[in-house]
């Protein structure tokens, strides 16, 4: 409401503004080139319209792998974000075991990717792993490297174990922000404890629940390096996702007008589904 | 050192916070802004502090043009509601801050903070963090922030209203000996007429974004431009009626009657009593007799606060003692009509009862 | 609905209380009527929310006894002793409208969904809720909140007393008074006990039948509006009520008679022969010091103008005092004379009314 109109703040954001030119607009424009020309390489390039859009909307390679995209992104997010705000619930509110959980929760976050990747790669296998070893020990015919369902199994439990304590540590900020009278009358008013959180905790949650949630979907969505490194999207095509497909086609078979009309349509999609997921969500704040 | 504003404005958006406004500040008094919240007082101080920028009109500091000038050059100090300290600085600290802002030497700071906690009876505080000190005491070190820079203007934007009932009276007490005999322009903004009143020196009525009258405090209250500004300074609010004067008689709904004041030509007028010119008992042979019904009665020790129905208006009696009533009880009211205010139809005050510092009252015509 | 009983309750937040700093509450004995209206009344730190507490059941007590119709509820939580509660900050479910807050309270209790819907309709319409029943209760103004949790704890039949936690401190200066008189109005309509706690002695005052006045842990005082005015038993009491609060200046007593500076002077409680030595005051309230043709004489100082009155400050007998002038009253600039009523002029030993039991 206070605002101040300073013309000379906005020296302060140029050298952003020259950033973010370098980094994002730039190489934009670039794909967006490729995305409407076909090459034979020698940097001749010649108009080929919509084409490589239609291509790859109507190819089964991009159904299968934007399939499994959404299969990955719905489970982890079905998973993290009740975990993670049943954890958050758990949680102490008053001493010294406050520090020391939130140390804990934070440590899978300073973790780097590859490095989480590499951890869970050797972590799972079966003949060495410790997660593996175990598995199999107890009667279980475990081994990611091989079968489907194992290599899912164990992608999304990679994910779990490092991205929940993003949506416990956002959760916890929203519950500990509830004034104690708000507990107090919901006790005199005889409510259960299901009605506390119901009634109190969760909307008093859901903004910063919101940002959890959107992150969550759009970090997951982009997910590259810690799959690649633990399955490299097998076996098979198994757990390719489309950030491993897009690579694989621009890179490894080198065809740059498809791969460019591909991130384009992928770049729609998340911003698509995060103005929608937003919008939901946030409907209903005024009033 | 003077404040002037000249046709001051603010929009934003469509909204009009501020409506064109001229008042011209003097130096060695209080200068009040007295309005509900949201009438526009915060808004107005900070146009004068120069936090934000009016949408027209200028603002002159001692006759120099200083719209648009930063804060930071206008040398302004502001005291807020919030008792707003550094919580790691010490109270000393504290209050030297604007002092190490200004890079004085060092034993002046010691001499001028030294003085400045003196007068605001902190000084064995100097050594603790804010947080140990109560509200009043965090509020006395936050003016003092604000007092030892010398500044030309001081905003004090509702200094005691988180503070203790009695730390306010106390407060209230000290404030006007602390700005005396200062050459700068104190501006203060309270929603309390008592407090106004009690302060003295000048009073702004604001309503909705305008000032509606400004003067000396005892005249605006006394002798009210208009209705809004009487309105604004009741507490208890004040009790109005539609009244109609003809043939040398007031006529209130049709049945309570009353002399004329000479002064008043025959027409409609809204009649306005403030709470303590109406009693349930009878004081004087001239009191108006009305038929009331009792809503709710607050005894408050020394005074009743009666809430009544007079034909259809809510009214409100404030009187000495103890006066019982149950309610939904029939009474009779009394009302000091050589007293009450008279407002033209669009509002103006048409007369007020003559100055009642001494002897009897008597009604005199203003312009 | 219940008579209320504090029997010898202490409290104390540190684990071994030691000195008499450590006790929040040094002993409490209290009896509250069915049906009162009550105010806690007292400055920050004195143990009023403590007490408040005690009773809603938040908190446990170090020793003594609550008691709801003479049924010990000490060890009880909250929400098995049936009080409602209104806090400093409004309390209101953001999501729901203002009908499912206010039936709330009910719906968890299994209520038939008839009995709710009637209850809570009668229950807006006392608390001026009627027409927003179906509007978001986060999007009401702070006092529209305040009457849903004071409506929350209106609509359960079973309730035994509602408190009220310095309710007023976030509305707006000229709606304060607006609800203020609305709570009254209520208490006439719904006559359950209600407990008030305040440090604003008009709050208070107007609200209460019976004051409690507390300072450090300990009541003070206990009385109608009236008597606390009239007849303050502690000249903390005399300086806390009143605006401004009673004159008290140090005196000696000879023979029965209270001396300032030589002067003697009338009070409304004679000391009893056999008082034991102590240090003696008299008081008087501004209200009850006059302008007089003959009096003590007195210099004036200032003169503060209340609009129903002027206060003026005067230094008599070396001491400065406070007196209200009526609207209408001359004051002399020089040659004062004070006239002290006598029937208002007490004595105190220690700070208590000498002559009387010197527990509250």
């Amino acid at each position: 409401m206070n605002k101040t109109v300073n013309q000379k703040a906005w020296l302060f954001v140029l050298p952003v503004l020259v950033l973010v030119a370098f980094n994002a607009i730039i190489p934009l424009m670039t794909v967006v080139n490729y995305s409407v020309q076909e090459t034979f390489g020698n940097n001749v390039f010649f108009w080929s319209g919509l084409r490589w859009f239609e291509d790859i909307l109507r190819s089964e390679r991009f159904h299968a792998s934007l399939t499994r995209q959404a299969i990955f992104t719905g489970s982890i997010l079905l998973i993290e974000v009740p975990l993670g705000v049943l954890i958050a619930l758990a949680m102490p509110r008053k001493g010294i075991w406050v520090s020391v959980c939130l140390v804990l929760m934070a440590m899978p976050l300073l973790i780097p990717w590859n490095v989480v990747g590499a951890m869970w790669n050797i972590f799972a296998l079966p003949n060495i792993g410790l997660l593996g070893k175990a598995l199999n020990a107890m009667g279980f015919d475990y081994n990611y490297t091989r079968q489907v369902g194992d290599a899912w199994f164990t992608l999304i439990l990679m994910d779990v174990w490092h991205w929940t304590s993003l949506v416990v540590l956002l959760a916890y900020a929203g519950l500990v922000s509830i004034p104690d009278a708000y507990y107090q009358a919901a006790k005199i008013d005889g409510a259960s404890r299901w009605a506390i959180f119901r009634y109190i905790q969760l909307p008093k949650m859901k903004r910063v629940l919101t940002i959890a949630i959107l992150l969550r979907f759009m970090d997951s969505f982009n997910i590259y390096t810690e799959p690649v490194v633990l399955t490299g999207g097998g076996p098979g095509n198994a757990t390719t996702l489309l950030s491993i497909d897009l690579v694989k086609i621009a890179l490894g078979q080198f065809d740059l007008g498809p791969a460019a009309a591909m991130s384009l349509i992928y770049f729609l999609i998340i911003l698509l589904l995060s103005w929608i997921f937003y919008t939901v969500m946030t409907r209903n704040e005024e009033g | 050192m003077t404040l002037e504003l000249k046709q001051i404005a603010r929009t934003v958006g469509a909204e009009v916070w501020i409506h064109p406004t001229d008042l011209v500040l003097e130096p060695g008094r209080f200068n009040i802004l007295l309005g509900t919240t949201l009438a526009g007082k915060t808004t107005l101080m900070t146009l004068m502090a120069g936090l934000e920028k009016p949408s027209r009109g200028r603002i002159f500091f001692n006759g120099r043009d200083v719209t648009g000038e930063k804060v930071q050059k206008r040398n302004v100090s502001m005291v807020y509601q919030q008792f707003i300290n550094y919580p790691n600085f010490t109270v000393f600290e504290n209050i030297a801050s604007p002092l190490r802002v200004a890079r004085l030497p060092e034993a002046e700071i010691r001499a001028r903070v030294g003085r400045i906690a003196e007068l605001l009876r902190i000084t064995p505080m100097l050594d603790r963090l804010p947080g140990e000190l109560s509200g009043g005491q965090q509020q006395r070190c936050a003016m003092a922030r604000a007092l030892v820079k010398d500044s030309d203007l001081i905003l004090l934007d509702e200094p005691l209203a988180n503070l203790d009932f009695k730390l306010r009276e106390e407060l209230r007490e000290e404030l006007p000996r602390l700005f005396a005999e200062r050459d700068r322009v104190i501006v203060y903004a309270t929603t309390e007429p008592t407090e106004a009143l009690l302060l003295g020196g000048h009073t702004a009525t604001m309503h909705e974004g305008r000032v509606s009258d400004f003067g000396p405090t005892e005249r605006v209250y006394r002798q009210p431009k208009d209705l809004i500004t009487a309105r604004v300074f009741s507490e208890p609010p004040l009790n109005t009626a539609p009244i109609r004067i003809g043939n040398g008689e007031c006529d209130f709904a049709g049945s309570v009657r009353w002399p004329a004041p000479e002064a008043l030509g025959d027409g409609e007028y809204t009649l306005g009593l403030r709470p303590h010119h109406i009693s349930p008992i009878r004081k004087d042979e001239a009191d108006v007799a009305i038929e009331s019904t009792i809503k709710v009665a607050e005894i408050a020790g020394s005074e009743s606060i009666v809430h009544f129905i007079a034909f259809g208006e809510h009214w409100i009696s404030q009187e000495h003692g103890v006066h019982p009533f149950d309610p939904g009880q029939r009474t009779v009211m009394h009302a000091d009509m050589r007293r009450a205010f008279y407002f033209h139809s669009d509002g103006r005050l048409a007369l007020a009862p003559a100055s009642t510092a001494g002897g009897e009252p008597e009604a005199r015509e203003i312009a | 609905m219940a008579r209320i009983t504090l029997e010898n309750l202490r409290h104390s937040y540190s684990a071994s209380p030691s000195g008499a700093e450590d006790w929040a509450l040094k002993e409490i004995n209290l009896e509250w009527q069915d049906g009162g209206a009550y105010a806690l009344l007292g400055p920050s730190g004195c143990g009023k929310t403590t007490l408040l507490n005690i009773i809603s059941g938040l908190l446990r007590p170090s020793a003594g006894r609550v008691l709801f119709d003479g049924e010990d509820v000490t060890p009880l939580p909250p929400e098995k002793r049936q009080i409602a509660q209104v806090f400093q900050f409004p309390v209101v479910y953001d999501t729901m409208s203002v009908f499912d807050n206010l039936a709330f309270p009910l719906r968890n209790r299994g209520v038939a969904e008839d009995a709710v819907q009637a209850r809570v309709r009668e229950i807006a319409e006392m608390t001026d809720l009627a027409a927003m029943l179906d509007q978001r209760a986060a999007g009401l103004t702070a006092d529209g909140k305040q009457k849903i949790s004071l409506g929350r704890g209106l609509v359960r039949e079973d309730v035994n007393a509602i408190l009220f936690d310095e309710p007023l401190t976030v509305i707006d200066p000229h709606l304060k008074f607006q609800l203020r008189s609305k709570l009254k109005e209520l208490h006439h309509r719904v006559p359950k006990t209600m407990i008030y706690v305040t440090h604003d002695q008009t709050e208070a005052l107007t609200f209460a039948d019976q004051v409690v006045v507390m300072n450090m842990g300990e009541v003070v005082q206990t009385g109608t509006p009236e008597e606390l005015f009239e007849r303050p038993r502690h000249t903390f009491v005399g300086h806390f009520i009143g605006s401004p609060g009673m004159n008290v200046i140090p005196c000696t007593v000879e023979g029965g008679r209270a001396l300032v500076e030589g002067t003697a002077f009338e009070t409304a409680n004679p000391l009893p022969p056999g008082t034991p030595e102590g240090v003696f005051e008299i008081g008087i309230r501004p209200e009850f010091l006059r302008l007089a043709e003959s009096g003590v004489p007195a210099t004036l100082n200032s003169v503060a103008d209340a609009g129903r009155f002027r206060i003026a400050d005067v230094t008599c007998l070396g001491h400065r005092l406070k007196l209200l002038v009526p609207e209408g009253r001359e004051i002399p600039a020089t040659d004062l004379r004070l006239a002290f009523d006598p029937a208002h002029t007490w004595l105190y030993r220690d700070g208590w009314l000498a002559g009387r039991e010197e527990t509250p």
